[in-house]
């Protein structure tokens, strides 16, 4: 049958199921194919917030959103085109995130009485059967039964054949985008190729999704998603978290020196862990630490070694890390401190996303404890905001905190890798015992930073630690005057990395104008979206992404001073908002949003709008 | 008993090298001096540069420690030497590094980081320094204290049950352990020799004095007139004889040991003869633990080594791994792992 082909710019498609359908592996696979294809992408996982979750409830859905596109795609998008739900949770739970209008994909066996039941629909209610989905374009398909019959043969349990019915899935939507299935018959070859039976079972379901396309009517519309006109050049796929583990090992081969991480599995860091063990042959080191405070000790012990000591956690990791961050900053040696943050406090929401811990990154230490902070915008991002944080961290001899989120760190996006001739030199200042003179540890250079003395260097045997110390000589002191002049020196010292640092631009818009949308870390998407959008109608707006936190870019209050009025949006209840208030006396106007979830472009721009309306 | 072979015949420093600029801050006749003393005699004789020598140590009087001794150091936070030792050896096992703590840094604030470093087992010493009290936050009751202390922080009497550190670390798996005291140099520094021959993490547990906040506490045993009767010296292949004349011996009846009296009643070939490799034993041996006080008819207090075995380290393992996964991989190229398994061309 010969279906017609439509041309769109871009789809947002969300999966959505129980965490035991493979909704995750399902998008990962959509994505990648898609990258491969070309297209610009934009991912955002939404995880369930408890692992084991009864099967079939609504705290048990995994969610999956991919953004892909013709055009430049800088966000997962905001509400959905096409939904595919594999039981009535899943529906139940997303429906708000589709456009009206929208397609949704509807795997009818899991819309059964028992699941009805545990999605809390009302009795005698099923929203495929009633009119309730008028609105959308619903599209009804008994996965679960054709997935069985395209296995009749297989010799596989029942249990075993089930656990395919994503590809069938998969298979159904590489159709209806027009779409190969190479690339998922590869990845699915690698993933089993010690199972044949499995691996059979797979590629024959992903076959008859693609085929049920083909000749049923479920679908009169096969969609084409043309290529993005990105930069040429050569691209991969890339996740946060990975992307912060390749910067983390890219700085250490450029600095020379080796990688030592000490951590504590937590979500969502862990997976900065899972890919640094993979490369040992790098001189990584991972160290699994009995708990969050051991594994930033451990690092500060590499550090003092002449390792590049790394370790990471989340919020309440962070916290406990607190006094040894502390250490770090009084020692002066290099550490980088990753806080993949998550929704707080306390506990919080483990698996969604925030920015709530950037004041415990500015000042969540005792003392004045000064400590440069420095924040990813998007999933690539994260490989240069890594790299840069440990160039910071061996330059000027401090610890570094990099902070990333749940939602960057799990998303993913095309990056255009760069080679690593390219990648900016990382230069270690390493002290050397001079003949006849007293070595002093603290003495310093024009950075205000103080040369790294390694263990095993022959006339440099010192001692350091947390109490007070003398300027230049480093020994302990209580002299009122010195611990003065060391606090002010080891401020000056973070504050003299804005010298080295770029200075801020405005990422698209007038460098002068009515209103400047000043964002940090992850909003990045969202709100250049939004600001796109808003000047396609006739707006003035401007935006920047402020990545340096501490210092500061030098000419931000310029920048700041440039514009009417500003507006800084967070994912958190005013945090960046406060030390802009009070560094640059500026009545900047607050956009928060503290649900665990990412802002969409549009609620940025209808607040960009309502601003500029008045 | 000892099996000390890393002496070079021409120490490349001596003890005066080790001095450093600072002044020691200890209270006059704290047993902290003797232990200072014993370790700037010893480590001279093991021939390790000096360069590659590190002290580190976590918060406590003990904790001063590294800024007396004229090699690297670090005097870190509370509880947190271990930690950071253990970063420092599995980046550079080259290193000889000693960790100073004490009672309430190593088993109370550190009390996590205590037992995963004896597991692990870094090839690394650890000196714990226990003197029974908090001296430098001024004399409460420490995780060693025995029941019914009275302190500043506890006027009624303590109710915590104390650590029996020797336990706690054969419990961890510890390789090395052993004890000694402050007022036994020759014992003590013979102790410090051993624990440096041990690969692996050698726990050293030493009585030290208080004699501000906690005078006397291990008196009983360090006290000539009452020392041999309360202590117990034991040496690897020997029976174990302890009491005023050497008149009295431990003899294992099944697991259960028994005090006897060495003469008509039994000889010393009756006797439990130490064996430092026996793990059974070892924790038979470690619960002689009663408090002479309140316990008349008590075990003698055992001094020396009670096990120790030979463990693959950890920093030996985490640097084999990278080497093998190297030889395996061949050395990293950053630009392959930067492109990944999968690119695409945009022209
Ligand atoms: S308080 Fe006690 S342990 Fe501390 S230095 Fe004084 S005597 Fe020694």
């Amino acid at each position: 049958m010969d279906q017609n082909n439509s041309v769109l710019e871009r789809v947002i498609i969300k999966f959505a199921g129980d965490s035991g359908d493979g909704m995750q592996l399902t998008g990962t696979q959509f994505t990648n194919t898609a990258a491969l294809f070309g297209n610009d992408i934009s991912t955002f996982p939404d995880f369930p917030a408890e692992i084991r979750a009864p099967q079939g409830t609504l705290a048990g859905v995994s969610g999956y959103q991919i953004h892909f596109g013709s055009v430049n795609i800088y966000s997962p998008g905001d509400r959905c085109d096409v939904l595919v739900v594999m039981n009535a949770a899943a529906l139940k739970s997303n429906l708000r995130h589709l456009k009206s209008g929208g397609t949704i994909i509807a795997n009818i066996e899991g819309f059964d009485a028992k699941n009805l039941r545990l999605a809390n629909v009302p009795e005698g209610k099923n929203p495929l059967e009633d009119d309730s989905l008028s609105n959308y374009r619903l599209v009804r398909i008994d996965v679960t039964k054709l997935t069985r019959a395209a296995l009749v043969d297989s010799g596989l349990g029942t249990k075993e054949i089930d656990r395919s019915k994503n590809m069938f899935v998969l298979g159904f939507l590489y159709w209806m985008y027009n779409r190969e299935l190479d690339n998922s018959i590869k990845f699915l070859t690698e993933k089993f190729s010690k199972k044949q039976d499995v691996l059979d079972a797979n590629i024959k379901v992903l076959k008859a999704g693609y085929a049920y396309g083909e000749t049923t009517e479920a679908i009169e519309t096969r969609y084409i998603v043309n290529p993005a006109k990105m930069k040429p050049g050569i691209y991969r796929n890339i996740m946060g978290n990975q992307a912060a583990a390749l910067g983390l090992i890219a700085a250490s081969k450029k600095a020379g020196i080796p990688m030592f991480y000490g951590t504590y599995p937590i979500t969502p860091a862990s997976d900065i862990l899972h890919e640094l063990a993979k490369y040992k042959n790098f001189g990584v080191r991972t160290f699994q630490a009995e708990d969050e405070i051991a594994a930033i000790c451990s690092s500060i012990g590499a550090s003092f070694g002449g390792h590049l000591g790394v370790t990471a956690s989340s919020g309440p990791g962070i916290a406990l890390k607190g006094e040894a961050m502390g250490l770090a900053v009084m020692l002066e040696i290099p550490l980088v401190i990753c806080n993949i943050q998550r929704g707080g406090p306390s506990t919080g929401l483990p698996t969604k996303t925030e920015q709530s811990d950037l004041m415990q990154a500015l000042y969540g230490r005792n003392g004045e404890a000064p400590m440069p902070v420095i924040a990813a915008t998007s999933p690539a991002d994260c490989f240069r905001t890594a790299f840069e944080a440990c160039k910071l961290a061996i330059e000027f001899m401090t610890p570094v905190m990099f902070l990333s989120d749940g939602y960057i760190a799990n998303g993913a996006e095309p990056w255009q890798f760069p080679k690593s001739a390219d990648l900016s030199e990382i230069k270690v200042t390493y002290a050397s015992a001079k003949e006849g003179e007293k070595f002093l540890p603290y003495k310093r250079d024009e950075k205000l930073s103080r040369p790294w003395a390694i263990p095993g260097t022959k006339g440099l045997e010192h001692r350091i630690g947390g109490l007070e110390k003398e300027h230049e000589t480093g020994n302990i002191s209580y002299d009122p005057e010195n611990h003065e002049f060391m606090v002010n020196m080891r401020e000056a010292k973070v504050e003299k990395i804005a010298d080295y640092i770029p200075e801020i631009k405005v990422d698209s818009g007038s460098d002068k104008g009515k209103l400047l949308v000043l964002g940090w870390g992850s909003t990045f998407g969202a709100i250049k979206t939004a600001a796109a959008d808003a000047r396609a109608e006739g707006y003035d707006v401007s935006h920047a992404q402020v990545r340096y936190i501490k210092p500061f870019p030098k000419n931000l209050g310029e920048l700041l001073y440039n514009f009417e009025h500003v507006l800084i949006p967070e994912m958190n209840s005013g945090q960046l908002i406060r030390v802009i208030r009070d560094k640059y006396m500026i009545p900047a106007i607050a956009l928060n949003k503290v649900q665990g979830m990412p802002f969409t472009a549009s609620e940025i721009k209808d607040k960009i709008t309502e601003l500029l309306k008045k | 008993m000892s099996d000390i072979s890393t002496s070079s015949p021409q120490p490349l420093f001596t003890s005066k090298d080790l001095v450093t600029d600072q002044d020691v801050r200890w209270c006059p006749g704290c047993g902290d001096y003797s232990i200072l003393k014993q370790a700037q005699t010893v480590i001279p004789e093991l021939g390790i540069p000096k360069e590659k020598i590190v002290f580190i140590s976590g918060i406590g009087c003990s904790s001063r420690f590294p800024y007396y001794m004229e090699t690297f150091g670090m005097h870190s936070i509370h509880g947190r030497a271990t930690a950071i030792a253990s970063g420092l050896k599995a980046t550079r096992p080259d290193l000889s590094v000693w960790l100073v703590t004490g009672d309430g840094d190593a088993l109370s604030i550190g009390g996590n980081h205590f037992i995963h470093i004896l597991r692990r087992n870094f090839n690394l010493n650890i000196l714990l320094f226990n003197n029974q009290i908090y001296g430098l936050t001024k004399g409460q009751y420490s995780p060693t204290s025995e029941e019914g202390k009275v302190t500043k922080s506890t006027p009624f009497g303590s109710l915590d049950h104390p650590f029996n550190p020797i336990a706690l670390a054969i419990g961890a798996d510890g390789t090395f352990i052993a004890r000694s005291m402050d007022r036994d140099p020759t014992h003590l520094k013979d102790m410090l020799r051993r624990s440096h021959a041990h690969s692996g993490t050698s726990f050293l547990e030493i009585y030290q004095n208080c004699n501000v906040f906690n005078d006397g506490t291990f008196e009983i045993f360090t006290d000539k007139a009452t020392k041999k009767e309360e202590t117990l010296f034991v040496e690897d292949g020997k029976p174990l004889i302890f009491g005023k004349e050497n008149e009295k011996g431990i003899k294992l009846d099944g697991f259960t040991p028994k005090v006897v009296e060495l003469g008509a009643s039994a000889s010393p070939d009756d006797l439990w003869v130490h064996d430092e490799k026996d793990r059974v034993k070892a924790g038979i041996l470690g619960r002689f633990f009663d408090n002479p006080a309140l316990k008349p008819d008590h075990f003698p207090r055992p001094f020396g080594v009670f096990y120790t075995e030979d463990r693959k380290t950890y920093d030996s393992d985490i640097n084999l791994q990278v080497e093998r996964a190297t030889e395996k991989l061949g050395e990293g190229d950053l630009d392959k792992l930067l492109r990944g398994k999968e690119v695409w061309e945009i022209v």
